[in-house]
């Protein structure tokens, strides 16, 4: 890492992210096993969609709150079982390269309670900079500044630094994008400020949808997503997942599943959340959402709740994102390898 | 910022005379469309987030709703009934659950404006020759792939530029430029009904009626404590199929028909525009259907405007509707009896013109938008005196 971008990190830490002191002392915190290469694409060559399950019971020690420098070692763990790298840099450069701008998408409606968590944010802007990607060239965002502020993360805009802030301060492309059943203008941060996006959802419950998660989260891409919640959501997720502008720059989703909810979301209920101490990661936005959704469903049978399917709110549009017509990813478990890590 | 409520804030300080006003009001000729936006040059994230600032101005409780478990909400004004938990917003876009209580977002917030002459709207047997004070806000509940104001209706109000004008601003601006009506209109007024209610009571209290155009889709008693404000509604009716109205507007055709029909028992002078889109509805069963249905529940004085389609928003592969097909539908409600068939969007087409429907002399002449010539008298024909239905004299 150049002398500059360090500098430039060290004003990010300081600036953006909470937990910057603990953040710094990590760099050294590289090991983890390597896993067996088992990033894949799903599809017509027959090859398994990887999704990893990466979990540490010890994530927020003996307190409440994530434990920034555990959250980083996790997601090493995560990633290196993603790209079967040894080296967490070495992980990142097969994802991204420098002079790449990043777009991390995050999920912030749920504010403290139920928001990507920051650290594991700052984990991954961390390993961005190892990758060597510039600091300018990293942006945090979601549809509202002000949710941003309210879920903890500090906006930053302008400077070489990494960047934070809401689409209302940069607004939507004039011209329609459209798909399908849907037809959005698009967020300018997605279109002139990211030439990939990491997807950076939440694991959660949701009362229209059945679950919400990397799918669901690109409707904090559009211009208008009140327009398609009705019939649960389907087809329009994977209508939104398959505007041009979107699928094209998508290559990784890290689901925060370190608090999730399995019911009454996509608000923050605190009775219904639990500490799962858990990332999901996968190049394969489909099969990460339909290992989610088992996850909750999961959930809410030890809680002696009914399944989605009985309270009619299966996400079915995880099956049509997998169809013939849009072909996101894979929803057939016999496709999904699962690797717990 | 936005051309046309420049005008407004000019007009609150420094008075324009009238052909100023117009000048910049109607510049952009047809209806409000994406020429009354400023785009931003470039795409720089700013220091401040526009428009919120001023929220509070704009938020107003809602009337149409009920209170669920867990502070969620029901909305009770249109057949959709969104139930909405905390933070939330409806399909709409402008109403949004807060702690429980259910919130309008538009209030007074006006992104549109323009004068405009009534025959526009189109009102065709409403005070014609006249101009109406035209005005919309952000959102509407649904969403017509063909909209020709989707960058309004179409969006949520904090991401258009809007102006607070509150409702005896626009009474104001009405009578200082000379309207002898209020038009609520360009996007949905159903999702800004509160506002349009208190807007209505203020320009009825300096003497300037109210209009409506609307999809009709409406909850019956939201349609009858807002529409009942109305001197008169024209409404939008997309199809006469259920399975269009599912497909092409996601919404449904069933409240729309109701919602006529209480229109009609509630006395309210209305008219009926049908956009006529090639291949989606335009067969001559549809039509048919159509003014058979108006002829058996609405009766036959009911104007019916069939408006012609130019390719917009999601629908751009569709091609004009033409003339032929116009005239056909319009033949067709002539044969099942209709008394005031009309064509729209066709400058210079005869249709366009009123018709005694007994001696079938031309009673009012139009030429675009402008009618050149007003023969009714005392609501008759002067040629053999049959009534003519409508509202005639200011």
């Amino acid at each position: 890492m150049s002398k500059d971008s360090s500098g430039s990190r060290r004003d990010f830490l300081r600036h953006s992210l909470p937990g910057a002191a603990l953040l710094c002392a990590t760099g050294g915190r590289e090991a983890l096993a390597a896993a067996t290469p088992v990033m894949a694409e799903s599809g017509a060559t027959g090859a398994k969609s990887s999704v990893i399950v990466a979990r540490d019971e010890q994530l927020r020690g003996t307190g409440s709150a994530v434990d920034p420098q555990r959250m980083l070692a996790l997601l090493d763990r995560a990633m290196q079982a993603l790209t079967g790298r040894n080296q967490p840099v070495d992980a990142w450069r097969k994802l991204v390269r420098p002079g790449e701008t990043v777009g991390l998408k995050v999920n912030t409606l749920g504010g403290r309670g139920i928001s990507s968590n920051v650290h594991l944010v700052a984990a991954i802007c961390q390993r961005l900079l190892l990758a060597g990607v510039r600091p300018a060239d990293i942006v945090v965002w979601d549809r509202e500044s002000s949710e941003l502020e309210r879920a903890g993360f500090h906006l930053a805009i302008g400077g070489d630094r990494v960047q934070c802030y809401g689409t209302d301060r940069i607004g939507y492309e004039d011209d329609l994008s459209a798909f399908g059943s849907v037809g959005s203008l698009l967020s300018k941060i997605l279109t002139q400020r990211s030439s990939l996006l990491i997807n950076v959802p939440v694991l959660k419950d949701h009362d229209g949808a059945g679950v919400t998660i990397a799918l669901k989260n690109m409707y904090g891409v559009i211009h208008n997503p009140n327009k398609y919640h009705p019939e649960g959501c389907n087809p329009y997720i994977a209508d939104v997942n398959m505007l041009p502008e979107i699928r094209s720059r998508m290559r990784l989703t890290i689901c925060d599943a370190t608090t999730a909810i399995y019911e009454g979301g996509p608000g923050y209920k605190p009775e219904h959340c639990w500490n799962a101490n858990t990332l999901l990661v996968s190049t394969d936005p489909v099969a990460l959402d339909f290992t989610g959704w088992q996850i909750i469903e999961r959930k809410r049978a030890e809680k002696g709740l009914k399944t989605l399917e009985a309270e009619m709110r299966a996400p079915h549009y995880i099956a049509t994102a997998a169809d013939a017509e849009h072909r996101l990813g894979t929803n057939d478990p016999k496709k999904i390898l699962l690797v717990e890590v | 910022m936005f051309s046309n409520l420049d005008v407004l804030n000019d007009t609150a300080g420094h008075p324009l005379d009238r052909r100023s006003f117009m000048k910049c009001a109607l510049a952009s000729g047809a209806a409000l469309g994406a020429s009354g936006f400023v785009r931003p040059a470039a795409a720089v994230p700013s220091a401040a987030a526009a428009g919120t600032e001023n929220d509070a101005l704009f938020t107003v409780e809602a009337k149409f709703y009920q209170k669920l478990a867990e502070r969620k909400i029901k909305c009770k004004l249109c057949p959709r009934e969104c139930v909405v938990g905390d933070k939330e917003r409806g399909y709409c876009g402008v109403r949004e659950n807060r702690g429980g209580v259910y919130y309008t977002l538009v209030h007074s917030r006006v992104c549109a404006a323009h004068v405009d002459p009534i025959e526009k709207k189109p009102l065709f047997h409403y005070l014609p020759g006249t101009i109406a004070f035209s005005l919309a806000t952000a959102g509407c509940n649904v969403n017509c792939k063909f909209c020709q104001n989707w960058e309004i209706s179409q969006s949520r109000p904090e991401q258009v530029p809007s102006e607070f004008v509150p409702p005896q601003r626009v009474a104001e601006l009405a009578k200082h430029y000379d309207c002898p009506t209020i038009a609520y209109t360009y996007s949905e007024p159903v999702i800004f009904a509160e506002y349009l209610m208190d807007a209505a009571d203020a320009g009825h209290a300096a003497g300037i009626r109210s209009v409506v155009v609307s999809n009709g889709y409406m909850q019956e008693d939201s349609l009858k404590a807002a529409y009942g404000k109305m001197d008169a509604v024209k409404i939008d009716l997309k199809s006469f199929s259920e399975s269009y109205y599912r497909q092409v507007v996601s919404g449904q055709l069933k409240p729309v028909l109701d919602s006529l029909v209480t229109l009609r028992k509630m006395g309210k002078w209305t008219e009926i525009v049908y956009l006529v889109l090639p291949t989606l509805n335009d067969s001559d069963a549809e039509f048919r259907g159509l003014a058979q249905w108006i002829k058996a529940n609405l009766g036959v004085d009911v104007p019916l405007h069939f408006t012609q389609f130019h390719p917009e928003y999601l629908l751009r592969n569709l091609p004009i509707t033409p003339v032929p097909t116009l005239e056909r539908a319009k033949a067709i409600a002539d044969a099942e009896g209709l008394h005031y068939v009309y064509i729209g969007n066709v400058p210079g087409n005869p249709a366009q013109n009123t018709y005694c429907p007994r001696c079938r002399k031309m009673l009012v002449e139009r030429v675009g938008f402008t009618a050149s010539q007003i023969l009714i008298r005392n609501n008759s024909c002067p040629f053999c005196s049959q009534r003519i239905p409508g509202i005639w004299q200011a």
